[in-house]
């Protein structure tokens, strides 16, 4: 099939490329940029006149809930959402049940992202067993069913020994530790940031010590093992300035920020709404500052929804008892685009952000426009204006504090391997 | 108030409301027949999440003292236990007519919550959820100290011990500084300090010897026994040590001070048997003051609801 995008703006940062270019396809892959090839004829042609022409979005962390959490949504679902935030490319956690610790894991989540067939989904395998904590997970037989990395989520080690052994056994088979800087016994069950909406709604706070302390204690480590790892979410601006520093001192690490702490802070959690009840926590002014001055000076290189689906009864409950996490993939761009208009990024370095650099930490080839590259792409309308509401979002899980919120700029094609998934209605 | 949840949402003249209408249920005590028609055919259920004795007996005391019936419910709850079941046993108990919920619940903003989901008709009235609030706590503690000290724009005020847990601090601070106290403190080693207390308009003192120097009352809170296995303090006796109210510490204080303690006390843990059966102490009143209070608050939220108005939440 031969598609051609006309008319359009195109940012392609990998390419840096930001102005009216028309984009080629034929049978998956981009064929000509600008130009279209001799003897070109499409099959068919999207006008893209007053639209953004953008890689299609590589998410970095989205929890898919198959197997074993289909109450919360499916791969159906959430990929389906994923076509419509204009995401091409996600990786998926391994907390499913059982969770994905072995290839026959990996093999059903492939499959069933292939049947589905709304976007590609790369699996992050668990870096212990069970995610227990206790013995490696087989990586490399997790890299050899297309693992694209192995990290423990949110679940504590064993020991220091036992994260040591872990990231030195995954970097001798080149797979990247995704590591969500946490120190459990300093989080010690709380559910906010530890601070004054702590102390005010009496809620067990988490304080940033329970980031930057595990943090440092994984960057000494790095430092004398020299392990690819790439630390997710992070929350505080302490932990900015340490990426920064062990980036300046060459360590081989990155960092992301979830697209939620770029705009929330603790003080949202009036009420109790269980709606902002995340991991990690929501901080403070000064440290969503920190996490948008990191994205500016290139220390966090990766922006990403951080989607965590939920069935309306997990957030019906008093603040502590609800499920952390919200469901984020379709507000990913909107917000993004919403960096721009505030002046913290431009265009381009904030379509970076969500294409080019974390298809790097992913280690695949997606997130670019280049001639002969896989052809995904998304088309935005950067003057749209519209409502996030239940009804807007495909995925299953309603959760998130962004509802009810006036949106500018949305996607309006998704294009995965040469071929629309996704048209916006009237769009 | 149509809910009642906390203590930020009063003014000082709703509060004062409220500790005047307690005044006049005062002398309903005194009389042979305890009982006053405001709540006749009115149900209050009593909803506690967590074992209580005070505070369920004094609002199931102040409820028939208004006439009203009272539903003791007891629900033993665990972590585990979710909303969807607490949500649960709330439409039960509304199929069954009822007007107003006294809720008490291990989790902070509970109250909140069910304020929230609950029937139109029906007030909430929070008796103490988590670590947040126990609002009504507080206004007894308000209306006993006006009944010894009439102006809290004179008074210095401590309150001692494990703030970090306690609802009742947290309340008591809001309605102290409300009703515009010259001074709070609170004196605790920084184990059981919340951080950025000072933020709430409190004076922060670790040594009890200058914490507790010329304050006019002394609000000592409980120490709960597990304190000592989550690593807060090292031992019971050190921390009566440090904190423990004696007589050596109560001389330090305006003569004229008074003791107060939320109980259950612990003797010899965060105060003296001296003091706490002194002359100086008067948390018996508390008890009795708390009965006047719940009284208030109920007949204030039923005559709202009647009203139709709803200027809370």
């Amino acid at each position: 099939m031969k598609l051609e995008i006309l008319n359009g703006h195109l940012v392609d940062p990998a390419n840096e490329i930001d102005q009216p270019k028309d984009v080629f396809m034929t049978d998956g892959k981009v064929v000509a940029v600008d130009k279209p090839p001799d003897g070109w004829k499409a099959d068919h042609t999207i006008n893209a006149a007053n639209k953004l022409v953008l890689p299609g979005l590589v998410e970095l962390s989205a929890s898919l809930r198959q197997p074993g959490q289909e109450h919360k949504a499916t791969i159906q679902s959430e990929t389906k959402a994923a076509a419509a935030a204009g995401i091409t490319s996600l990786a998926c956690l391994p907390t499913t049940n059982p969770v994905v610790d072995s290839p026959a894991e990996v093999e059903l989540i492939e499959r069933l992202s292939q049947d589905s067939g709304h976007c590609r989904v790369y699996v992050i395998g668990a870096l212990t067993k069970g995610l227990k904590g206790e013995n490696l997970s087989e990586m490399a037989a997790l890299k050899a069913a297309g693992c694209v990395g192995v990290t423990n989520v949110l679940h504590p080690l064993k020991s220091s020994l036992v994260l040591r052994r872990a990231m030195e056994y995954a970097s001798s088979q080149a797979l990247t530790v995704f590591t969500h800087p946490l120190d459990h016994h300093l989080a010690n069950n709380g559910c906010v940031h530890e601070g004054l909406t702590s102390l005010r709604l009496g809620l067990p706070g988490i304080p940033g010590a329970a980031e930057t302390a595990a943090l440092a204690f994984h960057l000494a480590l790095i430092e004398e093992l020299n392990v690819r790892t790439h630390f997710c979410r992070l929350s505080t601006l302490r932990s900015v300035n340490m990426i920064a520093r062990a980036r300046e001192n060459h360590l081989p690490v990155t960092a992301d920020v979830s697209i939620l702490h770029l705009y929330l802070t603790d003080s949202d959690i009036q009420d109790f709404d269980g709606l902002c009840h995340n991991l990690p926590p929501y901080r403070t002014q000064p440290d969503r500052d920190g996490l948008r001055m990191g994205l500016q000076d290139g220390t966090l290189t990766a922006i990403c929804a951080d989607h965590q689906p939920h069935e309306i009864e997990a957030t019906l409950a008093p603040f502590q008892s609800t499920e952390p996490g919200s469901s984020n993939l379709e507000s990913l761009l909107p917000l993004v685009l919403q960096l721009v208009q505030e002046g913290v990024l431009s265009l381009k370095e904030a379509v970076r952000c969500v294409t080019q650099q974390p298809a790097e930490i992913l280690g695949i080839s997606a997130g670019n426009l280049s001639v002969g590259g896989t052809a995904d792409a998304c088309i935005v309308d950067p003057g749209l204006d519209w409502v996030l509401t239940s009804e807007t979002l495909l995925s299953r899980g309603k959760n998130t504090p962004m509802l009810g919120r006036q949106c500018k700029g949305r996607t309006t094609h998704t294009i995965l391997g040469g071929k629309p998934v996704y048209q916006l209605e009237n769009g | 108030m149509r809910h009642f949840l906390d203590i930020g949402r009063l003014n000082c003249k709703e509060l004062t409301h409220i500790l005047d209408t307690a005044k006049s249920f005062t002398s309903v005590e005194g009389q042979t027949v305890k009982k006053v028609p405001l709540l006749r055919g009115k149900t209050i259920v009593n909803l506690f999440f967590e074992p209580s004795t005070r505070t369920r007996t004094t609002f199931e005391l102040a409820a028939k003292r208004l006439s009203a019936d009272v539903l003791n419910i007891s629900v033993a709850t665990s972590a585990t236990v979710k909303g969807e079941s607490l949500l649960d046993t709330l439409f039960s108990l509304e199929a069954m007519n009822t007007d107003i919920f006294i809720v008490r619940h291990p989790e902070s903003g509970a109250a909140e919550f069910i304020a929230k989901h609950v029937a139109p008709h029906i007030s909430i009235i929070n008796a103490g959820d988590g670590r947040h609030a126990h609002p009504t706590q507080a206004l007894l503690d308000a209306f006993t100290i006006r009944e010894h000290h009439q102006d809290f724009s004179k008074l210095n005020i401590a309150i001692v011990g494990d703030i970090l847990h306690s609802r009742v601090a947290r309340s008591q601070i809001e309605a102290l500084n409300i009703l515009g106290t010259r001074e709070i403190r609170v004196i605790a080693p920084r184990t059981l300090l919340p951080a950025n207390i000072e933020q709430l308009g409190v004076q922060v003192f670790q040594d009890c010897t200058q914490g507790l120097r010329d304050v006019d009352v002394i609000i000592m809170l409980r120490l709960q026994k597990e304190r000592m296995q989550g690593a807060f303090i090292p031992s019971e006796h050190e921390y009566f040590q440090l904190y423990g109210l004696t007589p050596e510490r109560l001389a330090l204080a305006n003569p004229e001070a008074i003791v107060m303690h939320p109980g259950p006390i612990n003797r010899g843990v965060e105060i003296s048997s001296e003091v706490a059966d002194g002359p100086q102490s008067v948390i018996l009143q508390q008890v009795k003051y708390g009965i006047a209070v719940r009284m208030a608050i109920l007949s204030i939220a039923i005559s709202t609801g009647e009203r139709g108005v709803d200027h809370e939440t």
